[in-house]
């Protein structure tokens, strides 16, 4: 039996925003000696660490028998609840099956490595999903605004059709403050960066690394790989401190995304994975606190055996935005005024919630055991006028299904975080109607026959009660 | 086989407020606006009410739920009233119960009042509103623009309409119903447009621009309804009389199932052949002298007249832009300014439709009059196109039994 990763995905949010409109809109304070390159992915206001998580670990069972899943963890530091199952809610919308184990995993920005290693050391009688998402806020016109990202990625962790053998790591627990943020903050409070790279960095990675290689019996010539969710200055120097080639340097992707966070050491991983040949020793850092370190080597399986979308393919999904303000609104780090439509009390009545959360969460539509139609929402009364027989609908999931645009508008009237609000009919492949919110689609886009698919994502928020909730929204597919 | 109710209710006296911004106006001063010319038009005593029907819509945002806002209003002799609510069919949803009790036995004279108060709420448009527990979790946070405009990109598709050559007919639907109320001293928007003015105007949700939208509007009207004999002993040498009344919501198929395509309402045929038949009427596009249809955007007028099986289907842009439904042409189409210039107040509506037909069967709708009417139609659609309440009412001219 073989332990190791059996796949994997990645999502990066659409909208990339040129650091260099940053640079633009912050000249009158910066005496105009800001230099910036590059682009950052930040999250549509719909999303969140659950709904970016939701996309990466699609993707990364894409192909999937999920009902085959056993258990999901969610790694981040920007989960939306503090004290609500968000892997059960993950979970949930992956329509994983009820018996599937959901453990958050957070507080450092180790909490992805440590839930890789959790899962690959732990109980594995059926296949587990390792996800990790950030959707990271920063305040305006600080570094981290530059630096970060928002963006997940996910490993399905298996004994069978393994893509990379788990080899063993290694970990340390430091308590050096290089950056922190306490729970009543919103955003990060970070410390000098050379001292990071001095004391942090370069002190406390080599060691860890050095342990995991002694403990597979490689030397550092040997890796072929490796992943390293640092800045780019310390991942060189550190691949240079450990002898690794520096060819072996997976690229950072500070430039085209920014820093994922947690998230970033599997978003790295997925990127070796993408450029790794069968019998590469890929080595994966996790840094926070002290670090992680887990060695890989690719198997004959790797090859051809990519179904998603994956870091290149969210790489190359993204649209370059020039709107700072945009991305200040969506981010939550500026307050617009949306007039009095935004008024609208969005209370969720729980009760009501949970008596449709399949229909809600899962994306659970009827089909018909009489007629064989499927519908949404599903009822006590069959939808098709030839049938309308009562008590006879089962579940179907619908999440998967590919959609076509029967008729849409963009709704310049109606509030949205990211006017127009764009909705219309969607004609589900399979049968059924589902009048359905758009998003991640710009005016003048869509057409009817457009192809959709649907994502999770927030669906409003209630900012009385600090909460939101989720549905289902279609989006284009892209060629 | 029921036989329905034609022609055994007559429609004795009625009255609407002046429509518009009625900032002055309670929807308490509304209703009595509208109740003074009905009772004087029907020339009965107010206490000869036996019962009433109350419509309103947004009632928590005006007048509050219930039948009392009438009943005290008016001052009635604690006659039953009820309140009606069913979308914008609202109405005539209240003229249905009115002509029911009559038709029935049950009373011989009642009343059903209709009123909106929407300028109180704040909004520009329609206020906001909960949809429904569950519904408010997965629908859209639509707007009544934009659910409607979902027809014209629908209608477009499925015609091979280019969306320009569309809303130039859309446009004429507009120009026409403003040209209507100029000569309506109480219509809301009283000036005329031209098409190049609606097509440059700002886009509400697409393909609909602003002056594609109907007014929103403060305004009440109802109607004192009898019997044919009572309406004889009352001295009323001709009356208006209900020819039918017709009601078809929605069950589901529009929003869950695959069988309807978006480009028009699935229940307006429905409602209007049960009309027609039981009205009598075949051929609908000669018998009828008027119709007032849900003009509450132009794509819904445009589309209701193939629903109404008044334009063929994919004819109706053509019929439209040859001025079939002009005031001159064959078949006058809001000759009061519809719900676009007369405007909309949701409860009054299907009240106000009746009003003008009412008007114009009896000769008197002043420089804005027919040559002549016999027939008409009232038409409302309650909701969106996805989920609605269609309602088709035929009005006659009756001679007494």
């Amino acid at each position: 039996m073989t332990r190791g990763v059996a796949a994997w995905g990645a999502y990066l949010p659409r909208r990339r925003l040129a650091r260099a409109a940053v640079a633009e809109a912050l000249a009158w304070r910066t005496q105009g000696s800001s230099r910036a390159s590059g682009e950052r992915a930040y999250a549509n206001w719909d999303e969140d660490a659950i709904t970016l998580a939701v996309e990466a670990a699609w993707d990364a069972t894409a192909g999937v028998d999920r009902a085959r899943i056993g258990g999901l963890h969610l790694a981040s530091t920007t989960l939306p609840f503090a004290d609500r199952s968000n892997a059960g809610v993950a979970a949930e919308a992956l329509a994983l099956t009820a018996d599937a184990r959901t453990q958050d995993a957070t507080g450092s920005q180790r909490a992805a490595t440590a839930a890789l290693i959790a899962a690959l050391e732990g109980p594995l009688s059926r296949p587990v999903l390792v996800a990790a998402a950030e959707r990271r806020r920063t305040r305006a016109g600080s570094a981290e605004e530059l630096a970060y990202a928002d963006g997940a990625a996910a490993m399905l962790v298996a004994e069978q059709d393994v893509v990379a053998e788990y080899l063993g790591s290694a970990s340390s627990h430091v308590d050096l403050v290089d950056h922190y943020r306490a729970r009543e903050a919103a955003t990060d409070y970070a410390l000098e960066e050379r001292w990071v790279r001095t004391a942090g960095h370069l002190a406390l990675v080599p060691p860890v690394v050095t342990t995991l290689l002694q403990r597979c019996g490689a030397s550092p010539a040997e890796v072929a790989h490796l992943a390293c969710p640092l800045p780019l200055a310390s991942s060189r120097a550190l691949a240079r401190a450990l002898g690794v080639a520096p060819h072996a340097l997976v690229d950072t992707l500070e430039e085209p995304v920014g820093h994922a966070g947690c998230a970033h050491a599997l978003l790295l991983l997925g990127a070796a994975l993408e450029r790794a040949q069968p019998g590469d020793l890929i080595i994966v850092v996790g840094f926070g606190q002290g670090a992680d370190a887990l060695a890989f080597r690719a198997t004959a399986a790797l090859e051809g055996s990519h179904r998603g979308r994956g870091v290149g393919g969210s790489l190359a999904a993204g649209v370059t935005d020039h709107a700072y303000v945009r991305f200040l609104s969506h981010s939550g780090a500026l307050e617009m005024d949306w007039g009095m439509r935004a008024e609208r009390d969005n209370r969720t009545s729980q009760s009501a919630f949970y008596r449709r959360h399949r229909d809600l969460t899962a994306f659970a539509g009827g089909r018909c055991r009489s007629c064989g139609t499927v519908q949404f929402p599903r009822a006590g009364a069959c939808v098709n006028p030839a049938c309308r027989a009562i008590g006879t609908q089962e579940e179907v999931i619908l999440s998967g299904l590919p959609g076509r645009v029967k008729s849409y508008t963009e709704d310049w009237l109606a509030f949205s975080p990211a006017p127009p609000l764009i909705y219309g009919n969607v004609a589900l492949e399979g049968g059924g109607n589902v009048f359905a919110e758009f998003t991640d689609v710009d005016a003048g886009e869509l057409a009817i026959g457009s192809a959709v698919r649907f994502a999770f994502r927030i669906k409003d928020r209630d900012p009385l009660r600090t909460t939101h909730r989720y549905f289902w929204k279609a989006t284009p597919v892209r060629h | 086989m029921a036989s329905g109710i034609r022609d055994k209710v007559a429609i004795i006296g009625m009255g609407c407020s002046r429509f518009g911004e009625r900032w002055e106006s309670s929807a308490e001063d509304l209703m009595l606006e509208a109740f003074a010319e009905a009772i004087a038009d029907a020339g009965i005593e107010r206490d000869r009410i036996e019962a009433g029907w109350l419509g309103v819509f947004y009632q928590e945002q005006s007048v509050s739920k219930s039948g009392l806002p009438l009943s005290m209003a008016l001052r009635l002799p604690n006659v039953p009233v009820t309140r009606v609510e069913n979308l914008c069919a609202t109405g005539t949803e209240a003229l249905r119960g009115a002509a029911y009790a009559v038709a029935s036995g049950a009373v011989d004279v009642a009343l059903a009042m209709g009123v909106e108060k929407l300028k109180d709420t704040g909004f520009g448009g329609l206020p906001e509103r909960t949809k429904g527990t569950f519904e408010d979790q997965w629908q859209p946070g639509f707007t009544p623009p934009g659910a409607f405009a979902q027809l014209a990109t629908a209608y477009a598709a499925r015609h091979g309409v280019g969306i320009a050559d569309l809303r130039r007919a859309m446009a004429h639907v507009s120009c026409k119903s403003h040209a209507n109320a100029v000569k309506n001293p109480k219509a809301h928007l009283r000036f005329p447009i031209t098409p190049e003015q609606v097509l440059a105007a700002p886009t509400i949700a697409f393909p609909l621009g602003v002056l594609d939208c109907c007014g929103v509007s403060d305004g009440a009207a109802c109607a004192i309804v009898t019997t044919p004999a009572i309406a004889a002993t009352l001295g009323k040498r001709d009356h208006v009389a209900i020819k039918a009344l017709q009601l078809a919501p929605s069950n589901g198929v529009e929003m869950g199932h695959e069988s309807w395509d978006g480009s028009h309402t699935l229940t307006t045929p429905i409602a209007a052949a049960r009309a027609y038949r039981e009205a009598g009427i075949t051929r609908p596009g000669e018998a009828l002298d008027l119709v007032e249809v849900h003009d509450c955007f132009s794509i819904t007028e445009l589309v209701l007249m193939e629903d109404l099986g008044l334009s063929e289907p994919g004819r109706a842009p053509a019929d439209i832009l040859d001025g079939r439904y002009d005031r001159d042409g064959a078949l006058p189409c809001q000759v009061d300014g519809g719900l676009k210039c007369f405007g909309h107040p949701v409860g009054a509506s299907g009240l106000r439709m009746t009003y003008e037909i009412y008007s114009q069967l009896l000769g008197r709708a002043g420089e804005r009059q027919l040559t002549s009417p016999s027939l008409g139609l009232a038409h409302n659609l309650g909701g969106i196109p996805n989920r609605n309440v269609a309602s088709v009412a035929i009005f006659g001219l009756a001679s007494p039994p």
